[in-house]
Order: C-alpha cells, then sequence, then structure tokens
C-alpha cells in the first residue's frame, strides 16, 4: 500500500534520481575509552554507486571498521545518516551482508550448513532451492568437496572462502568486507583476490571492502578513500581506473599504491607532528 | 579390540586380587566376600528379580528427577545469561546452591514430604537444577559476540537467534553442566534411598541398605557393583556419543 502512495508522488522521481546505493551523511560516533570520549568517526560523508567496489583504508583504529559495522546496521552512529536504496539503516539486514575479519563460522554446523544458514532465513524458497544455491556458491568458491567437512578442519584461506559463500548465498546486493583476508598468507591472499574481482563482476555486487593494506585496496577498488585517525575523517579520495582482472603485482597497480601510500605517510606525519 | 583385551586383563587382575586376598584370610570372610560369592548373590537377584525390580524404580525416580531438572534448569539458564534481574536473583541462588551437596536436601525432603515418592523426585531435581541452569548461564555467556553478530545481519533475531544460534553456540557447556546434574542426582538418590525406607518401591540404594542391616556383604558389594556398572553405562551409552559429536564437530578432541 505504501509503496503505490510513494509511486505516485514525486518521491519516486526523486528515487529514480538517487544514483547511490550507500548514502553516509554526516556520521558521527564516539567512544568510551578509559581516557575518556574518543571520536572514533567525525561528520563522515561518502556515497557509494550500485555495482562500485570502494576501499576505505587507513591505519588501525581509524574508524573505519566502526564506519562499516554502521553500514551494516549493527552499531548505531550518534549522529548522521546511512541510506541504504534511499531508505534510512536502522538495524541488521539481509540487504547488507559483512564478511567479518575473523572467520565467524559457526562451528555447530559443516560447511554446508554454515552456507545454507543465511538462506534458510531468506522467505520464498524452496528447500531444494536453498540446497541449489548453497551448492552452487560453494562451488564458485571452490569448496563442493569440503560440503560436509566440519569448520575447524579446514585451513584459514578455506574458512574464509567458506564465510564468503555464506555472504554471498542469500544474494546481498551490498557485500561489507572488513579485512577478510588480513589473517591469510600471501598466496592464499593472492588467490582470493582473483576470486573476489571474479564474483563481483559475476554477481555485480556493490562491495565497501576495509583494509590497512594499500596494495591490496588499489588492486581490488574502483575508488579508494584514505582514512585519517584521531578523528576518523575520510582523507583524500583516489580513482583506481585499471582494466580488471587486476594482478597485485603489477606495475601499474604498484604506481597507483604509491600514490595512496605517499598521502596515507603524510597524513601519519600531520597527526605526528599535530601531538607534537 | 586390544583395547579392549587390555581392559579386561586389567578387571580380571582385580578380580584374581580380590580372590587371593580372600583366601588369604587377611579379613573376615563376613567382612570380604570372595568374588564368586558376590556373583552367586547377583545370579540369585537377577533370578528371583529383586534386581531388575530395584533397577527399574531406581532408574525410574533417577530419570523423572533428571528430566525436570533438565527442563525447567536449561530456560531458567537462558532467562538468567539474558535478563540481568534474573541474573542476580536465580542466578545468584543457583551459584548459592549449587555449593550445598545434594545429599544436604534429604532431610529437609523427608520433613516436608515424608517418606513419599515425592521427597526422593525433590531430591533428585535439586541435585539436577542448579548446575544445569549454571551450565546453561555460562554457556550462554561465553557465546562469542561474533556469532550473533553475523547471524544479525543474515536476518535472525529473537527465537531463531537463541534457537539456532546460542543455544547451539553454548551446547558444549550445556552438555557437560547436564553431565554434572547427572552424576548429582545419582549421587543424592543413592543417599536418600539408603537413608530412606520408602514402602512405595526398593530402589538399589534400600538393598543396599538392608544389605548392611543383614551383614549380608555379598549383598552390599553385589549392589555396589551394579551402581558402578549402570553410572559406567549412563556415561558410554547417553553421553560418551554426544561428547564424541561436539569433540568432531568443534575440534576439541585430543585423540
Amino acid at each position: 500500500m505504501r509503496r503505490a502512495v510513494v509511486r505516485s508522488s514525486a518521491t519516486q522521481e526523486l528515487e529514480v534520481i538517487l544514483p547511490s546505493k550507500l548514502a553516509i551523511e554526516n556520521v558521527s560516533k564516539n567512544f568510551q575509552s578509559a581516557s575518556g570520549p574518543v571520536l572514533a568517526l567525525d561528520r563522515v560523508s561518502l556515497n557509494v554507486a550500485e555495482g562500485e567496489f570502494v576501499c576505505l583504508v587507513g591505519a588501525s583504529g581509524c574508524g573505519k571498521t566502526t564506519l562499516l559495522n554502521i553500514i551494516a546496521g549493527l552499531e548505531k552512529p550518534d549522529s548522521g545518516t546511512v541510506l541504504a536504496d534511499g531508505k534510512p539503516v536502522t538495524g541488521p539486514g539481509r540487504e547488507r551482508l559483512v564478511m567479518f575479519q575473523e572467520p565467524a563460522l559457526f562451528p555447530w554446523l559443516d560447511v554446508f550448513g554454515n552456507v545454507l544458514f543465511g538462506l534458510r532465513l531468506k522467505p520464498n524458497l524452496t528447500n531444494k532451492d536453498r540446497r541449489d544455491v548453497a551448492k552452487y556458491y560453494l562451488e564458485l568458491v571452490g569448496l563442493s568437496r569440503f560440503e560436509h567437512a566440519n569448520i575447524h578442519e579446514l585451513s584459514g584461506g578455506m574458512k574464509q572462502r567458506v564465510s564468503l559463500a555464506r555472504a554471498l548465498a542469500p544474494n546481498p546486493r551490498v557485500l561489507l568486507m572488513d579485512e577478510p583476508f588480513a589473517a591469510l598468507d600471501a598466496l592464499t591472499r593472492e588467490q582470493l583476490y582473483g576470486d573476489i574481482q571474479e564474483i563481483w563482476k559475476a554477481r555485480r555486487k556493490t562491495i565497501v571492502f576495509v583494509t590497512h593494506n594499500v596494495r591490496e585496496a588499489a588492486c581490488l577498488g574502483d575508488r579508494v578513500l584514505l582514512f585519517s585517525p584521531h578523528p576518523g575523517r575520510v582523507q583524500a579520495e583516489f580513482m583506481v581506473d585499471l582494466p580488471r582482472p587486476r594482478d597485485i603485482n603489477s606495475v601499474d597497480l604498484a604506481a597507483h599504491a604509491t600514490r595512496i601510500t605517499k598521502a596515507l605517510k603524510s597524513v601519519g606525519h600531520a597527526e605526528t607532528n599535530a601531538a607534537k | 579390540m586390544k583395547r579392549f583385551l587390555l581392559a579386561a586383563a586389567f578387571f580380571a587382575i582385580l578380580a584374581l586380587l580380590w580372590e587371593i586376598a580372600y583366601r588369604a584370610k587377611i579379613w573376615s570372610p563376613v567382612l570380604l566376600p570372595s568374588p564368586g560369592q558376590v556373583v552367586t548373590y547377583l545370579e540369585g537377584a537377577v533370578a528371583d528379580g529383586t534386581l531388575a525390580k530395584a533397577t527399574v524404580i531406581t532408574m525410574r525416580r533417577l530419570l523423572v528427577g533428571y528430566l525436570v531438572g533438565v527442563i525447567v534448569g536449561l530456560p531458567l539458564g537462558l532467562l538468567t545469561a539474558r535478563w540481568k534481574v534474573f541474573g542476580d536473583t536465580i542466578g545468584t541462588l543457583a551459584l548459592g546452591l549449587q555449593t550445598l551437596p545434594s545429599v544436604c536436601w534429604v532431610p529437609l525432603a523427608l520433613l516436608w514430604f515424608g517418606q513419599t515418592e515425592a521427597a526422593m523426585l525433590f531430591v533428585v531435581v535439586m541435585g539436577t537444577l542448579w548446575s544445569v541452569i549454571i551450565a546453561t548461564e555460562t554457556g550462554v555467556r561465553n557465546v562469542p559476540p561474533i556469532y550473533r553478530r553475523a547471524a544479525l545481519t543474515m536476518g535472525s533475531k529473537r527465537l531463531h537467534m537463541w534457537f539456532k544460534v546460542i543455544l547451539p553456540a553454548a551446547l558444549p557447556f550445556i552438555v557437560s553442566g547436564m553431565k554434572q546434574g547427572w552424576a548429582f542426582a545419582w549421587r543424592s538418590l543413592m543417599a536418600a534411598e539408603i537413608f530412606v525406607t520408602i514402602l512405595t518401591g526398593f530402589g538399589l540404594g534400600q538393598l543396599l541398605h538392608y544389605g548392611r542391616e543383614l551383614s549380608a556383604m555379598e549383598q552390599v558389594i553385589g549392589i555396589m557393583i551394579v551402581i558402578v556398572v549402570i553410572g559406567l553405562l549412563a556415561d558410554k551409552i547417553f553421553f560418551s556419543p554426544i561428547e564424541k559429536f561436539l569433540h568432531r564437530r568443534w575440534g576439541t578432541s585430543q585423540a
């Protein structure tokens, strides 16, 4: 009913021309620490377009994970708004799934059960559909053979692949990734860079990817946002227009990474100087 | 198979030492009967049905009381973990009463319920309940927050969250609490049966008691063996498979 009302009004026109999948406006967040309140995010604004791959880079503790949690709806901002598809985010939702840094897989379920978990919560599917979809995503991340494996039997890289399959399975339009590859060895990480680009292309997701690794950001993102800490702010923005799939070791990519690293260092220096 | 043979040899040697001690006449045969005498008693008790009857009565008391304890304890444990009010009240009460040896409930149960089945049931429930409450509460409190957060993003909430995330995540704690509750219930029931003669049925504890009254040592030892075997079987048949499953899933097994 409500949708019909909206359609007949001018609001629809406004919605149609809204280009952003995610619109973050003036979001601020404080934390209580032992030494008093810390401003984790200071009036952060950013827009993410449909199908865009945005990387947030910054030193540890610059508030990028907090921002990701706020977009996910797991935390509430002290002020400011987050709009997803033009609607305010009030809590977690299937449309915006999170892949955490540590694999948050459920040890009481096997691999297949984990991938199925989110699907079971999705209405309007038959159980056969759910199983087929789960199988498809396990195949996509190359773990079909490990369907019935227990979680503790998997390597770190395999766990993150299962996490990825679990996050993808309910077909969210936005994928929020919080340093998902930080704990993996270089070789596994490089494989996953390839995988994630392929999946992003095949499934046309909007991805917000948090990392402290500049090369990783340059390899994956259409756009790289540089965060400065204390208080957390968006300091600079870089477009990365290299063709895909990108190789993390390519020279062109290194040039981009160097540019971002320089900016990152200057942010660090500014902060050190300010502290003096 | 090798492990089984080793274990069998171990128990055979135990029986042999016992026989040797009997033949050496270190103690009076009244105090230490031979293994053969104990077996003869057990055969007789099996043949005339005494043993089966007593076992059924004891197991019925134990199972009913235990189930009540678990069924009441689980939700109470969830409540104490979920709401501070319940944690501060029921949680504290459970913590306090859990330290009370469950046999201490026997005098109170007798005064309240007299020499009835209700008294037996009460003692068993008191033995089970507090351990289950505390284990459930601890288990829920120890669920890593990341599981909740992950489940939240996938659309799990309220009852689904409790039944599909928090309870399974707390299962290792809950099972060890149930096992402890079982041990407490078993001990307290035996104590109650030894102290209390109940006309509605003779349990194993009562057989043990009359063995003492009649100075029938082969009966005392025979019943003790039966009690040990029941405890072992409960562990092997009921708890062991669950624990094995948990170890396999969680990867916590050493072997």
